[in-house]
C-alpha cells in the first residue's frame, strides 16, 4: 500500500516535470482545451440564464374560463371551488364581472366603458396549472373545457409552447456542441501523450527490460493526462466567467432600456466541478488509448 | 535453471539466427558463448531473457516454458534477470543514483532500504563518489560499470551480459570480469557473450561455442 502510494506521486510527480520541461507546448494545449471547454459551457449558461429569464416573465402559464352570462356570482364562485379541487390545478381565482370592470377603470380605460349603461364583462375564473408544459397545459384546457357554465377559454400556452421548443434546441444544441468538443478534448490528449511516449521511448524500453509492467509504464501519462484536462478545464471555467463579467454590463444596459433587470448566474460550485470532472475523465481517456495504442505498437 | 529444446530462431525476412539449439546450463554455472559476430550470441540472450520469441523448439528458464508465457506475466520474470547490455541503455536525464534505483522502484521498493541497496551496487562498482553525476559525464568503463550497478541492485538469480568488455581498455576489461566472477562465487548464475577469447582462457569456465546458429561440438 505504501509503495503504491509513493509510485502513484512518483507519477504524479513525472507528469508534472514533462509539462514543466515543455511550458510552451503544455500551455498551448491548455489553452486549446480552455476554450474548447468553454465554448459548451458558455452556450450552458447562456441557455441557462434565458430558461431563468422566461422562468420570471410567466410564473405560472394561466388559463382564463369567460363564464356564461346566466350564471350566479354564487355559481361562479362554487364553481371556482370545485375547479381549484381538480388534481392539475395549483390555483384558481373568481373575478366577478364587477371586478373586471374596477380593473378596466383602474388601468385608464373607463373612457372604453363609459358610454355603456351595463357592464359588458362577464365574470372570469383564472387558473394556473401545476404543471406548466404546454401538454400537459393541453390536457388541463381539454379537461375544462368540459366543466358546464363556461363560455369560453383562452390559454397563453402558445408562446410557452414556442419558448419551451426553443429552449429543448438550445439545449440539444449544447449537448452536440458539448459532445463534439469532448471528442476534440480527448483527441488532443491524445495527441500530446503520443508526443510525449514518443519522447520518452527510451525510458520506456529500458523499464519494460527490467520488468516493468504496463500499469507502471502507463501510470504516468494518465497523470499527465488527468492533469491537462484539469488545468484546461479550470482555464475553461475561468474564460466562462470572464466572459460573463464582460457581457454583465451591456446586458444590465440592455434590460434597463427595456424596464428590467438581469441577473446573471455563472457556473455554480457544482457545475463547475462536474466541468472538471468531466475534463479530466476525457483527459484520462484520451491518455488512456494513447498510451495502450503505443504500448501495443511497441512490442 | 536454462534449458534449450531444438531451438529455432528466424527473423522476419527469412534470416535464420539460430538453427536447432540443445542446452542446458544449471544454476550457479558461469558460461561464456563465443563465436563470430552474427553466430547467435545475441540472439540466445534474448531469448533468455524473453526479449525474443523462439520460432520452433522449447526454452525452459526457472522451470518456465518461455513459448507460453503470458505477456501479463513477462514483467515479473524479467525481475528475476539482470540484464548488461553493450550500449548500456542508461538513462541520461536522471542521476547516475536514480538508475540504479529504476529496477527497485518498478518492483514497488522505495524509501530507506532502496537507498542502501542503491549505495551498496554503487558501491560494488565503485562508483559511490559519482552518485549525483549524469550518466553522460561517466567514461566508457564507468557506464559500464553502471549498467551492472543497475542490473545486480535487485539481487537476481541470473545475469546475462552482452559483449560486455567490447569497446573496454584491457585494464578496465579485467576489473569488470573480476567482478562477474564474484557474482557467481555469491551464487549467481552468469551468462556472458564475448568474442575476446584471451579474457575468456584467463578466467576459465565452462565455454559454449556457436557457429551460423548451432552449438559447435
Amino acid at each position: 500500500m505504501k509503495a503504491w502510494l509513493e509510485n502513484n506521486r512518483h507519477s504524479l510527480g513525472l507528469a508534472v516535470k514533462r509539462m514543466a520541461d515543455a511550458p510552451i507546448a503544455s500551455l498551448f494545449s491548455i489553452l486549446v482545451i480552455g476554450i474548447a471547454l468553454s465554448l459548451p459551457a458558455g452556450s450552458y449558461v447562456a441557455l441557462d440564464n434565458a430558461g431563468r429569464l422566461a422562468g420570471k416573465l410567466s410564473p405560472k402559464p394561466e388559463i382564463s374560463l369567460f363564464l356564461k352570462a346566466d350564471l350566479s356570482q354564487d355559481q361562479g364562485r362554487r364553481l371556482t371551488q370545485r375547479i381549484a379541487s381538480l388534481t392539475d390545478v395549483a390555483k384558481a381565482r373568481f373575478v366577478s364581472r364587477d371586478e373586471g370592470l374596477k380593473h378596466l377603470q383602474d388601468a385608464g380605460l373607463s373612457n372604453l366603458t363609459a358610454g355603456l349603461d351595463e357592464n359588458p364583462l362577464p365574470d372570469v375564473i383564472i387558473v394556473t396549472a401545476k404543471d406548466s408544459d404546454a401538454k400537459a397545459m393541453e390536457r388541463l384546457a381539454e379537461q375544462l373545457n368540459t366543466l358546464p357554465g363556461i363560455d369560453h377559454l383562452l390559454m397563453d400556452s402558445d408562446w410557452v409552447r414556442r419558448l419551451a421548443a426553443l429552449l429543448d434546441f438550445g439545449r440539444d444544441l449544447v449537448w452536440l456542441l458539448a459532445g463534439l468538443l469532448g471528442l476534440a478534448l480527448a483527441a488532443i490528449t491524445g495527441n500530446t501523450i503520443r508526443l510525449q511516449i514518443y519522447a520518452a521511448r527510451e525510458e520506456i524500453e529500458v523499464s519494460r527490460l527490467i520488468g516493468a509492467t504496463n500499469r507502471f509504464i502507463r501510470r504516468p501519462f494518465l497523470y499527465f493526462g488527468v492533469l491537462q484536462g484539469l488545468l484546461g478545464g479550470l482555464l475553461g471555467w475561468l474564460l466562462t466567467s470572464g466572459g460573463i463579467y464582460v457581457l454583465e454590463g451591456s446586458l444590465a444596459r440592455l434590460a434597463l432600456a427595456w424596464n428590467g433587470r438581469i441577473d446573471l448566474h455563472g457556473l455554480g460550485p457544482a457545475e463547475g466541478a462536474i466541468l472538471l470532472g468531466l475534463s479530466a475523465l476525457l483527459g484520462l481517456i484520451g491518455a488512456f488509448l494513447a498510451v495502450s495504442h503505443s504500448l501495443r505498437r511497441m512490442l | 535453471m536454462i534449458e534449450f529444446s531444438d531451438v529455432v530462431k528466424r527473423y522476419p525476412g527469412g534470416h535464420e539466427a539460430l538453427s536447432g539449439v540443445n542446452l542446458t546450463i544449471t544454476r550457479g554455472e558461469m558460461v561464456f558463448l563465443t563465436g563470430h559476430s552474427g553466430a547467435g550470441k545475441s540472439t540466445l540472450l534474448k531469448l533468455i531473457a524473453a526479449i525474443e520469441r523462439p520460432t520452433s523448439g522449447i526454452i525452459t528458464v526457472s522451470g518456465q516454458n518461455l513459448s507460453r508465457i503470458r505477456r501479463s506475466a513477462l514483467p515479473y520474470f524479467r525481475r528475476n534477470i539482470g540484464l548488461i547490455f553493450q550500449d548500456h541503455k542508461l538513462l541520461y536525464d536522471r542521476s547516475v543514483y536514480d538508475n540504479v534505483l529504476l529496477p527497485l522502484h518498478i518492483q514497488g521498493m522505495t524509501g530507506h532500504d532502496a537507498g542502501k541497496r542503491v549505495r551498496a551496487a554503487l558501491d560494488k562498482v565503485g562508483l559511490l563518489n559519482k552518485e549525483r553525476a549524469r550518466p553522460i559525464t561517466l567514461s566508457g568503463g564507468e557506464q559500464q560499470r553502471l549498467c551492472i550497478a543497475r542490473a545486480i541492485v535487485s539481487r537476481p538469480p541470473l545475469l546475462l551480459a552482452d559483449e560486455p568488455t567490447a569497446n573496454l581498455d584491457e585494464d578496465y576489461a579485467r576489473d569488470l570480469m573480476d567482478m562477474f566472477k564474484a557474482f557467481n562465487q555469491v551464487g549467481v548464475t552468469v551468462i556472458l557473450a564475448s568474442h575476446n577469447q584471451d579474457m575468456i582462457r584467463r578466467y576459465g569456465g565452462r565455454t559454449i561455442a556457436l557457429a551460423n546458429g548451432r552449438v559447435a561440438p
